[in-house]
């Protein structure tokens, strides 16, 4: 493989309090902790694995979101990435958006591979990759557990409900990374230095000729309700009256 | 369970909107290329590999302690796996020169990754602490031939490094210290002496440890100006300086201690060991002196570390534990609810933060004093942190450790059993009011040799830049209590000053006797000085504080209201004099 394309999402930190929005459209991420997310920090990881074991020659990252984004591609260029592009908007992408500025960066960087997190922990849309593969005509390898890459076509394991389902694809293809595929690296303090000097380069979603414009209308986000305390019943068939009361049996 | 994330956002709050690190770094060649968000990529990956890698291994490491086998230290387990990572990922040059390897980064981000290495790991922490003191020493101090032979690898954290001062009868006062040193001929010398307190003296992390030992040639005078630094490798490096023949070094025992149990604190034996001198001869106090600024800096972060892991937990632990009622409310509540808790959580976050802030403005004097292109700029600065390092070692390990009994004591019988780590922090943060200096003699050093320095410019400057702040502040209305109060307590400050260096208490016992007082009256101005400063960048920040900066405005407050007040009563207390405590003969004790 030559080029490995990995798209990477900041997100609101997993150990962060979200807090929601008065006017209920969405979370308030002003002031907040934000990080790469997990699985995309595990899809850089596998990249620079494939690297690293000479099967790959160079693991482009791809961010698409507020300028504040370039520090999670600083840590993926960090982890080992050798080149960024930030495709800067401050808005949030639908994923078939997304999906589509991914298919002209594709375009531009002609990769062999997009591996990528099988679904960001903010929105939990699950749906960016499967749309890339889509658009790009590309076969398609989701929640991976284990990729392997020989005689020119990949080995992937999925974790499927009835075990382990084993793919083998031609490239260029998409692969999603799950949970399990490995544990990304703690990055060294040298190349943390390093990872300044490697380009990042910002663009807009104009200049990929991609309509950003949303097509979900989000009606309203609220807290999920506090827990109500329970009561304490006496027998049995107390307990089987209260749930037909309830309507539950 | 504890955790412990670092606190990044807080760390570059005061770095670069309170005390603007990134105008500072610009001004200095040796910076340049140093903004302040690589600072904040770094802090972020050392608050991970701290939180992920060492912090799990603290509590275990405290139940396991090292043990002494067949004359060999072996560490805890986990601990030299965690080294191995710690210098693979080049934490332990951070801030070492990149001549020798290092990543050059200034003083002021090591200082933050220190107090995340204790807040950690304590144990862990002094391993790279102690050897960057002794890397620091022999770059300063030694000859090309060790500088080449030994910086690389201690850098690198290949070989560790250990500071071997303290002897039997021989402890605050070094003048009495007998180890001897003599000339072999062939330039090195025969080191022989047993020293006790030897942190990080011997252990299984690593392939070398390189010890600094102050011994005495012969025919040198006595006191403190007979002493010389030899460095002493555990191993003698090979024609390759590769580790090879074992030197005569030997491990008489390991102490047994209060807390830092993961830390292997010897008995050292050099038992005729081979050693080359560092520095002149006689001049090895001064040797290790140089380094002194640096390394008191660190002790005192260690105080608000451990004080930043105690106050994480008892945060945590008071917003879930339901107890009582609600002065307002129905059912019961968390503890956080009652305003005895929320007392003991604001002392100490109220100290944290201040001695942050006061570890970083001297950390940034640090790096303006070692390279500043300004001569002018590089000796008010080396005033500055002359007279604020005993402070900061003392003050930040006294409410440290005050601040650990306080998280112990949010826990109730929670925080005195071991299963949340709050009685550890006690054990643990103890150590650091004694060793590098006990902070009694932090306070003398702070009366005695810097308030008179340099016919008292560092510290008329330094009240000087407080006073300032106060003037700032008038009319804000958001600081306007803070203001008063630190206004007062700096009057009060200034007055016992002022009768120190010249006035009725400017007599040696007078000096001495005031001393411990006068550095704690100190410190809290210092406190309420930057308190003040990080309330009135809140405020010139306007919509662009979050709400996470926008709390200090409600921290400082609470520093104003309830600990600055204590500034009054310390002035009266220093004023009552000698004669209180020279009453009783010492026969009557």
């Amino acid at each position: 493989m030559k080029t490995i394309l990995v798209p990477v999402k900041m997100v609101l930190d997993s150990n962060a309090r979200p807090r929601v929005r008065t006017d209920e459209s969405g979370i308030d991420l002003s002031g907040m902790r934000m990080s790469i997310n997990p699985f995309c920090e595990i899809a850089v990881e596998e990249a620079l694995r494939l690297k690293e074991a000479g099967l790959a020659e160079e693991v482009v990252v791809v961010s698409i979101g507020p300028a504040k984004a370039q520090e999670t591609l600083r840590q993926a260029l960090a982890m080992g990435a050798d080149r960024a592009t930030l495709i800067e908007i401050d808005e949030t992408v639908e994923p078939l958006a997304v999906a589509k500025l991914l298919r002209a960066v594709v375009g531009e960087e002609q990769p062999d591979l997009v591996l990528l997190g099988k679904q960001a922990i903010d929105d939990d849309c699950n749906q960016t990759g499967q749309m890339l593969a889509a658009l790009l005509g590309w076969p398609q390898a989701t929640f991976a557990s284990a990729v392997r890459f020989e005689d020119g076509r990949l080995l992937v394991t999925r974790e499927i409900d009835a075990g382990l389902q084993r793919l083998s694809l031609p490239l260029p293809a998409v692969v999603t990374t799950d949970l399990r595929l490995n544990e990304p690296r703690h990055c060294a303090l040298p190349n943390i230095m390093k990872a300044r000097k490697k380009p990042l380069k910002i663009g807009a979603p104009a200049d990929y000729g991609v309509d950003i414009g949303r097509r979900l209308k989000i009606l309203a986000v609220r807290p999920p309700a506090g827990r109500k305390s329970g009561i304490r019943v006496a027998t049995a068939s107390e307990l089987v009256g209260d749930l037909r009361a309830a309507g539950i049996v | 369970m504890p955790s412990y994330k670092a606190p990044v956002e807080d760390m570059m709050f005061v770095l670069k909107d309170v005390l603007g690190a990134g105008q500072v770094f610009a001004e200095i060649p040796a910076y340049v290329e140093i903004d302040t968000d690589v600072v904040g990529n770094v802090l972020e990956e050392a608050g991970r590999f701290c939180a992920e890698i060492l912090q799990p291994l603290n509590m275990s490491g405290d139940a396991e302690g090292c043990r002494l086998e067949d004359g060999v230290v072996r560490t805890p387990k986990g601990f030299a796996e965690a080294y191995a990572a710690f210098s693979d990922a080049g934490w332990g040059g951070l801030s070492a020169s990149p001549e020798h390897g290092g990543q050059g980064l200034p003083r002021t981000v090591q200082i933050l990754v220190d107090e995340m290495l204790s807040a950690a790991n304590l144990s862990f922490g002094l391993f790279p602490g102690l050897t960057r003191g002794a890397y620091e020493a022999i770059e300063a101090h030694g000859d090309e031939t060790l500088k080449a032979l030994y910086l690389p690898k201690m850098i690198a954290g290949t070989w560790t490094g250990a500071m071997a001062l303290t002897e039997g009868g021989a402890g605050s006062d070094l003048g009495l210290l007998k180890a001897t040193a003599a000339p072999r001929g062939d330039g090195s010398y025969t080191v022989t002496g047993s020293k006790i307190f030897i942190s990080s003296g011997d252990h299984d992390m690593a392939e070398n440890v390189i010890h600094l030992v102050l011994a005495r040639l012969p025919g040198a005078p006595a006191g403190t100006r007979g002493i010389s630094l030899f460095l002493c490798p555990k191993f003698l490096p090979d024609r390759d300086g590769a580790p090879g023949v074992r030197n005569a070094i030997s491990v008489g025992a390991l102490e047994h201690k209060m807390g830092i149990h993961a830390q292997p604190t010897c008995v050292m034996n050099y038992d005729g060991c081979q050693g080359w001198l560092v520095g002149e001869e006689h001049r090895g106090l001064a040797a290790m002196f140089t380094m002194m600024n640096a390394e008191r800096l660190f002790v005192g972060v260690q105080g608000l570390g451990v004080a930043d892991a105690s106050y994480q937990t008892a945060a945590t632990y008071a917003r879930e534990r339901l107890q009582g009622r609600a002065t307002d409310g129905a059912g019961t509540a968390p503890i956080i609810a009652h305003p005895d808790v929320r007392r003991m959580l604001l002392s100490m976050l109220s100290f944290i933060e201040a001695g942050r802030a006061l570890s970083l403005f001297t950390a940034l004097e640090m790096d303006k004093e070692k390279f500043h292109p300004d001569p002018e700029i590089r000796r008010v600065s080396g005033g500055l942190v002359a007279l604020l390092t005993p402070v900061i070692k003392a003050a930040l390990t006294d409410f440290g450790f005050e601040a650990a009994v306080l998280g112990q004591q949010v826990l109730g019988g929670h925080g005195y059993i071991r299963e949340w780590g709050q009685e550890q922090f006690v054990r643990d943060a103890r150590i650091a009011m004694i060793y590098e200096g006990t902070n009694g003699i932090q306070a003398q050093d702070l009366v005695v040799r810097k308030l008179p320095l340099d016919g008292g410019r560092p510290v008329r400057m330094f009240l000087g830049l407080i006073r300032e702040t106060v003037e700032q502040a008038e009319g804000v209305a958001e600081a306007a209590a803070l203001r008063v109060a630190v206004g007062e307590a700096l009057a009060h400050l200034e007055l016992v000053t002022a009768r120190l260096i010249d006035g009725d208490l400017a007599g040696s016992g007078e000096r001495n006797a005031a001393a411990t007082d006068y550095l704690r009256l100190f410190a809290l101005v210092a406190f309420g000085w930057l308190w003040l400063r990080m309330t009135l960048t809140v405020v010139t920040m306007g919509e662009n504080a979050d709400a996470h900066a926008r709390r200090k405005i409600a921290v400082g407050r609470f520093f104003a209201g309830r600990v600055l007040p204590q500034a009054g009563a310390l002035a009266r207390q220093i004023g009552a004099g000698s004669a209180a405590l020279m009453g009783l003969d010492a026969g009557d004790f």
